[in-house]
């Protein structure tokens, strides 16, 4: 690439398409094409578009599932330890270890513990939490949460090369494409 | 890319009004907090504002001189914050029915009224958590109620309900606002995309967390979006079961019976659908652009539920009356006369005439399409709740065992105040919202647009486009 060293760096090559099945036939030329690391943006979640793309992790079931286990473990034995071990208190003889009682706290410790691991299992994975992304930086991209998709080559891909991934995309017909700054 | 919305076999139900475009949802509904707001709104919020400012008198009020202001004392220590916990409680739970239930449902319709319903959920919880929060007498130490190490060396006592309710009533919340959250963030995104001033931009900017529409994050939101829901249903069910548990652990006559659970989470559900009608049929009015998303479908649908769980509430009066004669136990017998003709029989009938009789109206249609008719049925099956619990807590616990231990209650003045005060706030903040946050959710409906849709003319207006590079194209090989 014959740029200069002030040229700032490139994130990735950006087409922008108008309907959600010329979205849909980009993202599955990408991955037919070999890439790996590019991503779509679409106004809502399109059913079949990470499929379409190759993606395919369940990283966020898993989390809430081993949140919501550990939730229930620990609100049971906060409530058998404080009940048994810390401050045993003695009614009329009555079973220390009393866990159907227990059982109701158990519940809504697991659904606190799940709950926040999905919200922020999710926000985590997604590297989120942040202010500023080189998306950002094309400005046809506010559409992206109105009425255009948009797909975007990164030049982290191992097989990016921006002749080629430019010829690529123009050959998927785009409104417009555009370089993705870093 | 205009495109008309009539599709062969959604006639007859149409989801949307007017014609549709991705761009016109999105526009028409975010919109909405840049636009004028009209002037009715600064009334209404005015009227909330003194409201919520009388809540805060109350409770100073209260604080500093002591539960003895409002009319509770032996034998009903419960009153008007047991009354008023369990009526805010049961509206919330319309919400969390609409967001999580209707979606594992796979029903098409909550998607115009979720977003407002959950925001109503988070507002009455607030509000129901004042009461029992103030009732302990000393707020201050309300952090004994949560395994916290204090320097009493005790721990709360996990095997009663009301701490089973501390635990159910803040998950509760909790688990609400981040739902509520969670699919608020794509719509604050686009807030932040077509926010003129800085500290729009910057505001919402910071509460979208950097959302950016990638496919990836939306098959993440997606699977945590159906796993709150999932986790939502059980949650919903599980907190008007254990309040209700507060009742029937007790051995109290009329408050001892396994109907108590399923019956509570019905009248809660009656409830809150009441107040999400009471609500949205005057925002549809101060905002009219809502009216091609909430139709007049969305409002039958959600006062035929009304209808339906009205009649499981029913139910649950029959069965008392049954279980007072069948126990055999003379206290639960007297329970009932005493409902029907005892000294509170005003508050009995009124409950029967709000909740049993008024909702049949509803069997007609025409009456479901009468807005002005709805509106006032929705306030009628309000207030039947608030006496359903005043005909609980109150009436069991007055004339309860030995009438040596009998008593009357009378609400003050300080209960009014407090009651009127939490209805300000909730007003108040029903109405910052509507100023400030997306109304409706955008992205959901976008993409149920896009379902119904697809296929049958969501191609009708392309046209093909030339590509316009922005970017310069190749040097040297290529084209």
């Amino acid at each position: 690439m014959a740029h200069g060293t002030t040229e700032p760096k490139l994130y990735g090559l950006m087409a922008e398409f108008e309907t959600p099945d010329q979205l849909l036939e980009a993202a599955r030329r990408a991955r037919d094409a070999g890439y790996k690391k590019f991503d779509c943006y679409t106004p809502f979640p399109i059913h079949g578009l990470t499929a379409a793309m190759g993606v395919k992790e369940a990283k966020v079931p898993w989390t809430v599932f081993t949140m919501g286990l550990l939730g229930a473990i620990g609100a049971f034995s906060l409530q058998v330890w404080t009940s048994m071990v810390d401050y045993p208190l003695n009614v009329a003889g009555r079973d220390l270890l009393s866990w159907p009682y227990f059982i109701p706290i158990t519940f809504e410790g697991m659904v606190l513990a799940a709950a926040f691991g999905a919200f922020f299992g999710t926000h985590i994975y997604n590297r989120m939490l942040t202010y500023y992304h080189p998306v950002f930086n094309v400005p046809q991209f506010a559409r992206a949460s109105t009425d255009r998709f948009f797909v975007c080559i990164e030049s982290k891909d191992p097989k990016f090369n921006r002749d080629e991934a430019y010829r690529f995309l123009q050959s998927l017909n785009p409104i417009s494409i555009s370089e993705v700054p870093e | 890319m205009q495109q008309t919305i009539k599709s062969p076999e959604i006639k007859e139900f149409p989801l949307f009004e007017g014609q549709q475009t991705y761009e016109r949802i999105t526009d028409q509904i975010t919109s909405i907090p840049t636009d004028r707001h009209p002037m009715a709104w600064t009334i209404v919020f005015g009227l909330g504002l003194i409201g919520a400012f009388a809540l805060l008198m109350a409770l100073v009020y209260l604080v500093a001189v002591g539960t003895g202001i409002w009319g509770i004392n032996q034998p009903v220590a419960w009153g008007f914050a047991i009354i008023n916990f369990v009526w805010w409680i049961g509206i919330g739970h319309a919400g969390t029915l609409i967001s999580a239930i209707l979606l594992l449902l796979r029903q098409a319709w909550r998607m115009s009224i979720n977003r407002f319903a959950e925001a109503m959920t988070i507002f009455a919880v607030m509000c129901a958590g004042i009461f029992p929060l103030f009732h302990t007498g000393r707020p201050w130490v309300a952090y004994w109620l949560f395994p916290i190490p204090n320097w009493t060396a005790m721990w709360p006592q996990f095997r009663s309900p009301l701490e089973w309710d501390v635990w159910a009533v803040s998950t509760y919340f909790t688990v609400s606002l981040l739902f509520w959250y969670m699919g608020l963030i794509p719509d604050l995104a686009k807030m932040r995309d077509r926010a003129k001033s800085q500290l729009a931009r910057a505001l919402n900017g910071v509460f979208a967390l950097g959302w950016r529409n990638s496919a990836i994050h939306w098959m993440r939101w997606e699977q945590a979006y159906l796993l709150l829901a999932g986790l939502s249903t059980p949650l919903v069910l599980s907190v008007h079961s254990i309040v209700s548990l507060d009742f029937a652990i007790s051995i109290v006559p009329g408050w001892h019976v396994t109907i108590f659970p399923p019956y509570f989470v019905a009248g809660a559900i009656f409830s809150g659908f009441a107040m999400v009608l009471t609500l949205v049929i005057p925002f549809r009015i101060l905002y009219p652009k809502l009216k091609d998303y909430i139709t007049m479908n969305h409002i039958d649908m959600m006062a035929k539920v009304m209808l339906a769980t009205g009649w499981i509430v029913f139910y649950g009066y029959l069965c008392e009356m049954f279980f007072g004669w069948y126990s055999g136990n003379q206290f639960e017998q007297f329970l009932v006369v005493n409902r029907f003709f005892g000294p509170y029989w005003a508050a009995y009938w009124a409950l029967i005439f709000c909740n049993g009789i008024v909702p049949q109206l509803l069997w007609s249609p025409k009456i479901r399409q009468n807005l002005l008719v709805l509106f006032i049925i929705s306030i009628i099956v309000n207030i039947g709740m608030w006496f359903e619990r005043f005909v609980i807590v109150v009436m069991s616990l007055h004339r309860d065992f030995f009438p040596s231990a009998w008593g009357m209650y009378t609400p003050t003045g300080s209960d009014w105040w407090l009651y009127l005060g939490t209805i300000g706030f909730f007003i108040m903040m029903m109405f910052l919202f509507a100023r400030f946050i997306p109304m409706l959710a955008v992205a959901e409906l976008k993409e149920l647009w896009y379902k119904l849709y697809h296929g049958h003319n969501g191609h009708g207006g392309v046209h093909a486009h030339e590509p316009k590079p922005t970017a310069p194209a190749p040097q040297g090989g290529g084209q």
